[in-house]
């Protein structure tokens, strides 16, 4: 615990160059985010999805969380944009502009948006403006350091959590195949139920 | 059996009968008919045997408590005496006549079995009140014969005038029967019992408070049942019933009650003076107007409908002056003879196809074609007439000795004005009753004109109980020396004076309308009216309930016809319109009564439908508004409800956060 | 760094996610707004971790237990949408109004329930 380093001597008006990096990522990523949920081109939204998801990858290596960083960029830019891009195709998604891509709700949407961004935003700088993230030492989210927690006091979760992968997998075969090829389904379901305590390995063969 | 046990089940069995009749009227045709006659026939029996077994001993006293009220309690009391087994006698055999009779007359009557049980209960019911010791008890009885008599006279009730005469007949009585329950209370009050022997004696030790208002309370019931003025236009109008029951309803039962109660209390009566000027007064008015309303009649049932009011007018008028023992005399042989005339009536109704005077008189050989009935109702017509030596001369005139007795203040305690009215009312309406009767026969039986139509011979049974109803009709009036044993001991003989000053003036009256007939005779051939609208060949019922309902719109009214043939007509003069339709007291009372209760109906149904139910909708209406504009947020939509419930706990972080910082500081 | 930094940028993050899933009519849109959300969850988390050097390293491990619930929420969701597409030709969400009664048809055809979650 390292409370003690507190923001004692580290105003805002003198950045470190971690900071501007972060802030620069940042912005970046909200830009992103923003044109992710407002563009009119469904393809592009996933894009700009890619950018925003790599923004925060980029955010986690600043944080020192290199691991983190880089199941961020496998699984989120690598299986899920892909699942989402496969899911706009499957549906027959119109490419290029759809006027009709937000619904009537999006006034009311944007005020309770703002409204929580504000509140939530004041919150949290009231609470956290002194505080300062020691950066320095040993990289708190180094792939050893990960590593070493998570198979030494997270083990029990981890397996846990390969049964809720293997449920959902089982979940979504049962629920995208058609009515009447049930059995072969079910026949291929058993060969992925056999790999299924591997890490996050089954991710990728969900699709 | 005791006395006691036999007088019970005189009203009893007819009860029984009733109830029986109507659980299987439907189920077991056949048992119908024994079951309307025979409990009737034993209950006429039994009241044989009670009267014998009663006989002219002190009266037989009998109660047990029936319930116990807090205050004054009410007993299953009988009480026996010369008039209540008397009267009992003539309601038994005259309801058996009519029983009898009706399973001729109603022979074909899809609804004879609920009809039946009806006259059961009906006569169940008088049976009551003629034995009962308790005027509780006599109340049920009064009133199950009020419900009776609406189900009977509306028994037609396909008829137009049959559905309002019945509604009339009940909501009338009824008005009477209001005071009279208030005059019982007032009376059990005083007395502090209901026991009529309780009563009495505390009239006679002069224990009564209010003797006059309990009087006048108790006269309106019994102007409302007996139909004195100014309650009695129920009575004219029930003739849209079947005659069976009109026989039954003047006769013996209802009509009767009404008289039959002033003559059990009439001590109270008399313990007030005011009480007897007032209904000596009020028979003197019905007496003499029905007389003048029954000579205006075309309806034959109607004439004698207004003769039974002018009848039960001499009964009330022999109460006011003292004598019950003259009026149940009266009452005993009206009932005989007044059946006779009823019954006989509905022969003639069914004979000639039609119930009115006016056609009848434009028929020949009518009496050819009903000897029984001719013969009978001639006789029947004398002794209403009062033509010694037939029953209705004996009881009229001992009503009016009683008359004169108390007029020349012969009579202790009883007013002298008193006597005047009813002897000179008395009088008059003998001379009108005379006259009425005479018409009546003249112009059914001594027509003129085509000849009547032949429906073959009537049943055997309704003409047996015509010559049954014939015998007593005829030789009551010998039993005029024995009665006063039974009665209050107050002879009954008729004395000189008035014997021949009554005889002479029905004679008068007899003649002058003879001679009227023979003068207005002529014109009728001249002036053809009346028409015989019901089916040569139906059942007699079935004649009925179409002259009925024809009456009013051959005629143009139900009551009258304008028949320049007519004797009444001419001995009337001016005064005919007006009698024919009673004297335009139903006019009045739509004018006093009817109409500011229908304005007040109309007020209260406005204020219903526009104001209360405005409340009433906007109660519904308001609720509806409210969830249709809820429903407006329900829209299906996902994101819209994750919005408001985003938005929502929004505001309640905030609000959270607020109220901890502003509490905090 | 200061703490602020990541968590305002968590924050704004989140709230765009949540403008996008009021606001998104289509389904898989709305499924990457979730991803929005999700990753400013999983920022917050990896900041705090940081700045308290948990021993435990509870962050970094709930981040990656949420990366893999978020992949596995991902495939289920899409799963429904293909489902619902399917079933009733659009996967426009605001055409899902099954949840709303129906003027005149209280009891319709009976829909798969699958409609709110998708939905969701």
């Amino acid at each position: 615990m390292t409370l003690a380093a507190t923001a004692a001597g580290h105003g805002f008006l003198s950045p470190s160059g971690v900071e501007i990096a972060f802030v620069l990522v940042g912005i970046a990523t909200l830009g992103a985010a923003v044109l992710t949920v407002t563009t009119r081109q469904l393809v592009h939204a996933a894009l700009w999805l890619v950018v925003a998801l790599g923004g925060v990858a980029v955010a986690y290596l600043l944080l020192t969380a290199e691991f983190i960083a880089w199941v961020q960029v496998l699984i989120y830019v690598g299986s899920v944009v892909v699942l989402l891009l496969f899911g706009l195709m499957l549906t027959k998604a119109p490419i290029g502009r759809s006027p009709d891509a937000d619904s009537g709700n999006r006034w009311a949407a944007l005020v309770v948006a703002l409204a929580s961004a504000a509140a939530l935003v004041w919150v949290v700088v009231d609470a956290f403006r002194a505080t300062w993230i020691n950066l320095d030492g040993a990289a708190q989210g180094s792939t050893e350091a990960s590593g070493r927690s998570l198979f030494q006091y997270w083990v029990l979760p981890f397996e846990a959590l390969s049964v809720l992968l293997l449920a959902a997998l089982v979940g979504a075969i049962v629920l995208s195949r058609k009515s009447g090829e049930g059995e072969a389904a079910a026949a291929s379901l058993t060969n992925g139920a056999a790999r299924a305590p591997a890490a996050p390995a089954p991710r990728e063969e969900q699709r | 059996m005791t006395l006691t046990t036999t007088a019970v089940l005189v009203p009893l069995l007819p009860f029984l009968g009733a109830v029986a009749g109507l659980l299987l009227g439907r189920r077991a045709p056949g048992f119908v008919r024994p079951l309307a006659v025979l409990p009737t026939l034993a209950a006429a029996v039994l009241a044989v045997a009670v009267a014998v077994g009663q006989g002219t001993g002190p009266a037989t006293d009998v109660a047990t408590e029936l319930t116990p009220t807090g205050s004054i309690p009410i007993d299953l009391a009988l009480h026996l005496d010369g008039f209540a087994v008397l009267i009992a006698v003539l309601v038994g055999v005259v309801a058996t006549c009519v029983q009898l009779y009706s399973t001729g007359y109603l022979r074909n009557d899809p609804r004879y079995a609920s009809y039946a049980a009806l006259v059961s209960l009906f006569t169940s019911a008088m049976l009551l009140v003629v034995y009962t010791g308790d005027l509780m008890m006599l109340l049920v009885g009064w009133e199950v014969m009020g419900i009776c008599s609406y189900f009977l006279v509306g028994h037609y009730w396909e008829t137009e005038a049959a559905r309002a005469a019945s509604l009339k007949a009940f909501v009338v009585t009824k008005l009477g029967d209001v005071p009279f329950l208030f005059g019982i209370f007032a009376l059990a009050a005083d007395a502090g019992t209901f026991r009529i022997t309780g009563i009495l004696g505390s009239v006679a030790s002069g224990g009564l408070d209010h003797p006059t208002l309990i009087a006048l309370l108790l006269l309106a019931g019994v102007a409302g049942k007996s139909a004195q003025f100014p309650l009695h236009t129920w009575l004219p109008d029930a003739m849209a019933g079947p005659t069976p029951v009109s026989a039954l309803i003047h006769a013996a039962t209802m009509v009767a009650a009404g008289i039959y109660v002033v003559a059990r209390l009439l001590p109270v009566f008399a313990a007030s003076a005011a009480a007897l000027v007032v209904m000596a007064v009020m028979a003197a008015l019905t007496m003499v107007g029905s007389g003048l309303a029954a000579l205006a009649q075309d309806d034959i049932k109607r004439v004698l409908a207004y003769s039974t009011v002018g009848q039960l007018g001499y009964m009330l008028g022999a109460l006011a002056v003292g004598d019950r023992g003259a009026a149940v005399f009266h009452l005993i042989s009206h009932g005989a003879f007044k059946a006779l005339l009823f019954l006989g009536a509905g022969v003639i109704i069914h004979a000639a196809g039609t119930n009115s005077l006016a056609a009848m008189s434009r028929m020949s050989g009518l009496a050819r074609r009903i000897p029984d009935a001719y013969w009978t109702m001639t006789v029947a017509l004398l002794a209403l007439a009062a033509i010694p030596p037939f029953a209705g001369f004996f009881s009229k005139e001992a009503v009016l000795g009683a008359a004169e007795h108390a007029a020349t203040g012969a009579a202790h305690g009883i007013p002298g004005a008193a006597g005047w009215t009813v002897l000179v009312s008395g009088l008059l309406t003998a001379l009108l009753t005379a006259a009425y009767a005479t018409r009546l026969w003249l112009r059914a039986f001594r027509g003129t004109g085509v000849e009547a139509p032949d429906h073959g011979r009537q049943p055997v049974v309704m003409n047996a109980v015509l010559w049954a109803l014939f015998l007593p009709t005829v030789a009551l009036g010998l039993a005029a020396p024995l009665l006063p044993e039974w009665f209050d001991g107050r002879s009954l003989a008729p004395t000189l004076t008035t014997s021949v000053l009554g005889t002479g003036i029905a004679l008068v009256g007899g003649l002058v309308t003879y001679a009227a007939w023979r003068h207005t005779t002529a014109l009728a051939a001249r002036t053809p009216i009346g028409a015989v609208v019901a089916a040569p060949d139906a059942g007699p019922e079935a004649a009925e309930e179409t002259a009925i309902a024809t009456h009013a719109a051959v005629y143009g009214d139900n009551a009258g016809a304008a028949d320049p043939a007519d004797p009444g007509r001419l001995l009337l003069g001016p005064l005919q319109p007006h009698a024919a339709v009673g004297f335009h007291l139903d006019a009045v009372y739509s004018v006093l009564f009817v109409r500011p209760v229908r304005a007040a109906a109309t007020l209260v149904r406005f204020l219903d439908r526009e104001v209360v139910d405005t409340y009433v909708r906007g109660a519904g209406a308001a609720p509806r508004w409210l969830g249709a504009a809820v429903r407006r947020a329900q829209t299906g939509n996902v994101q819209t409800y994750l919005g408001a419930l985003l938005a929502g706990s929004l505001v309640l972080a905030i609000a959270a956060v607020l109220v901890a910082t502003g509490t905090g500081a | 760094m200061h703490l602020a930094y990541p968590a305002v940028l968590a924050v704004l993050l989140f709230c765009t996610g949540l403008y996008g899933v009021l606001a998104r009519r289509n389904a898989i849109l709305v499924l990457m707004s979730v991803e929005l959300m999700l990753n400013a969850v999983n920022l917050n988390l990896v900041a705090f971790d940081v700045w308290l050097r948990d021993t435990l390293h509870a962050g970094q491990a709930l981040t990656l237990f949420t990366i893999a619930i978020a992949a596995a929420e991902i495939g289920i969701g899409l799963a429904i949408v293909l489902l619902v597409y399917r079933n009733r030709g659009s996967s426009d969400i605001d055409r899902l109004r099954d949840l709303a009664e129906k003027p005149g048809a209280a009891d319709g055809e009976p829909q798969p329930d699958t409609t709110a979650e998708a939905a969701a």
